[in-house]
């Protein structure tokens, strides 16, 4: 059980540009929670942030203002304590042809974070979880599949090994970058489904970063919408997107494909 | 706003359909190209007689007062002008340039790898001393240099020319080897690996060197090139290593004693052939691995391709699967 929270995260990047230099606010004053058991969706337009956040909460950047807070304490940034928050806080990243090594099996890449996280573990016994995270995202059968490298995988496969490397450690809060939109569409709703039966399974945090209205209502709870590094609007999943307030989120959703408006806008015409 | 749902299903894969990853897979070797069997097997016979050649002719330095002849029975290759065994001196030099070859192809390794691969990983002001370094080694003309500090130490052991050597050719591939390290530590697997916790040296020793293997192998192969050529020229300007016997030095004594004037073929052609052929495998060798890295220059035959196509009865499953 792991409460997640970022309170008025603000990210600058210095930008060189000759001698003159700029600052983009990639991510200006941010707060959110990540409860257990809920979704939490981050939408909004390439370059509105949301990557940075992601980033953010895994400690691969460091925030130029704001606080993360696990279970209401600060994030530790090296040591122990970095160690203890990376079994607790995971992701799956975007691009599964590029987030699997090439040189190494489906088992290293799940074998590394279990002996990471559990040290004291005998070979096999660790053998044995990797085949049954396997099973767990349906890659079966797993003594196969542990034995392959990721070209010898479909995109989707792959994105379901990473999400077993994601659930590996045993993690209290998933972040999803943009999990299927590298994805062929026939197998996106697939591995989404997946990830909503692990969550519930597992009562995990997630926090569903994507573009795409349709998919964040049907999974989150809760939407997020970002324009420019801001949250501009926030609430419960329909109410966001039956009743939008702000400007961008009007705009967004209208721009959803709706078949019932295009039929009777054709009937109309 | 509906959305389209399928089955969740297992996504199984056929049960013994996979091929199983091999040792040979695993390691990166090139796939057995007529370039690459054939680089391997010049340069391994040459590498074999420098080998053991020492070890079964004459003496390369007994001098005879036969003079300069042509092959025969005693003298399989012929002698130089003093009466020296050509063919012993060609089995002494090959053991000597391909001496000089393997050290400097290692401490290039070294090198390069220390200043590409790990300036490039650590970043910050560690990549620009380290860049900075070796920009100033790329812009320093490598031959003059080794010219003047050859000239100026008196006496050159085989180990100095391979130093100086080295020391001069490790920047270029540096170079290559910070670039593509650049890229590679910010694919999403290395991030996948720190947020799974690894330690930072353990993420260059893991994740990273193995993806550089091809391009190391082919910057080593390409320093030995370079070494071998490099010693040579040296040694024909009469800066070779003192007391050692290479290509390079016989090639420099044949032109002293004017070989080429004098028609005396035995004594020329040998080393400067083995050169040759030596530098051609290694291309060959070094060509077949850069087609790892970058499959566009591999190129398949007609018959290859031919084989991509689909027979008439997968045509036919294909239609029925489709229908």
């Amino acid at each position: 059980m792991t409460t997640l929270t970022a309170e008025h995260l603000v990210k600058n990047y210095h930008l060189r540009r000759g001698l003159r230099g700029g600052t983009l606010r990639a991510v200006d004053d941010v707060s959110f929670t990540l409860e257990p058991g809920r979704t939490v969706a981050l939408v909004g337009q390439s370059g509105s942030g949301k990557s940075t956040i992601a980033k953010l909460l895994l400690q691969l950047e460091r925030p130029t203002a704001g606080r993360i807070l696990v279970d209401g304490k600060p994030v530790q940034r090296r040591g122990g304590g970095l160690r203890r928050y990376r079994r607790t806080v995971q992701m799956v990243f975007q691009d599964p042809f590029a987030s699997l090594n090439p040189y190494h099996t489906v088992e290293h890449h799940l074998e590394r974070p279990i002996r990471l996280h559990h040290p004291k573990l005998a070979s096999d016994e660790v053998h044995r979880r990797v085949l049954h995270l396997l099973e767990r995202v349906r890659l079966t059968p797993a003594e196969n599949v542990a034995a392959r490298r990721p070209h010898q995988l479909s995109g989707g496969q792959r994105q379901r090994v990473a999400i077993a490397r994601a659930l590996a450690p045993g993690p209290g809060v998933l972040i999803a970058d943009e999990p299927v939109s590298m994805l062929d569409v026939s197998i996106r709703l697939g591995v989404l489904n997946l990830l909503a039966t692990l969550q519930r399974e597992e009562d995990l945090g997630l926090l569903y970063i994507t573009h795409d209205l349709a998919t964040a209502r049907h999974f989150a709870d809760e939407i997020l919408v970002m324009y420019r590094g801001r949250i501009v609007e926030r609430g419960d999943a329909d109410e966001v997107i039956l009743r939008p307030q702000h400007e961008y989120t009007k705009t967004l959703a209208a721009a959803a494909p709706n078949p019932e408006r295009r039929l009777s806008e054709l009937r109309g015409g | 706003m509906a959305l389209t749902t399928q089955a969740a299903g297992p996504v199984g894969l056929p049960a013994g359909s996979a091929p199983q990853p091999t040792r040979r897979r695993r390691l990166g070797l090139p796939p057995m190209t007529a370039k690459l069997a054939t680089g391997l097997i010049i340069s391994g016979a040459i590498v074999l007689f420098g080998l053991l050649g020492p070890f079964v002719v004459q003496d390369p330095a007994r001098v005879d007062d036969i003079g300069l002849t042509g092959p025969s029975g005693a003298h399989l290759m012929g002698t130089t002008q003093t009466g020296q065994d050509v063919l012993a001196q060609l089995a002494y030099a090959t053991r000597g340039s391909l001496t000089i070859g393997a050290i400097v192809g290692v401490l290039t390794l070294l090198l390069s790898g220390f200043f590409g691969v790990v300036g490039a990983y650590a970043g910050g002001w560690v990549d620009e001393f380290f860049s900075l370094c070796t920009n100033i080694m790329l812009v320093i003309p490598g031959l003059p240099l080794v010219i003047v500090i050859s000239s100026y130490v008196p006496d050159k052991s085989l180990w100095l020319v391979a130093l100086v050597l080295s020391l001069t050719g490790w920047a270029g591939s540096a170079r290559v080897l910070r670039g593509y390290t650049l890229s590679l530590r910010n694919r999403d697997y290395v991030l996948a690996s720190r947020v799974a916790g690894e330690k930072r040296w353990r993420i260059l020793a893991v994740e990273i060197l193995p993806n550089l293997i091809p391009l190391l192998a082919s910057q080593v192969v390409f320093a030995v090139i370079f070494a071998i050529l490099g010693e040579a020229g040296l040694a024909y300007l009469g800066l070779g290593a003192s007391g050692s016997i290479s290509w390079g030095t016989m090639l420099y004594y044949a032109q002293n004693g004017l070989a080429l004037r004098l028609g005396a073929w035995w004594w020329f052609v040998p080393p400067g052939l083995l050169l040759a052929l030596f530098g051609a495998a290694l291309s060959l060798i070094n060509f077949s691995i850069d087609e790892i890295i970058n499959p566009k220059l591999r190129n398949q035959t007609r018959s290859a391709r031919r084989g991509w196509v689909m027979s008439r009865k997968q045509l036919e499953t294909a239609k029925e699967a489709t229908l």
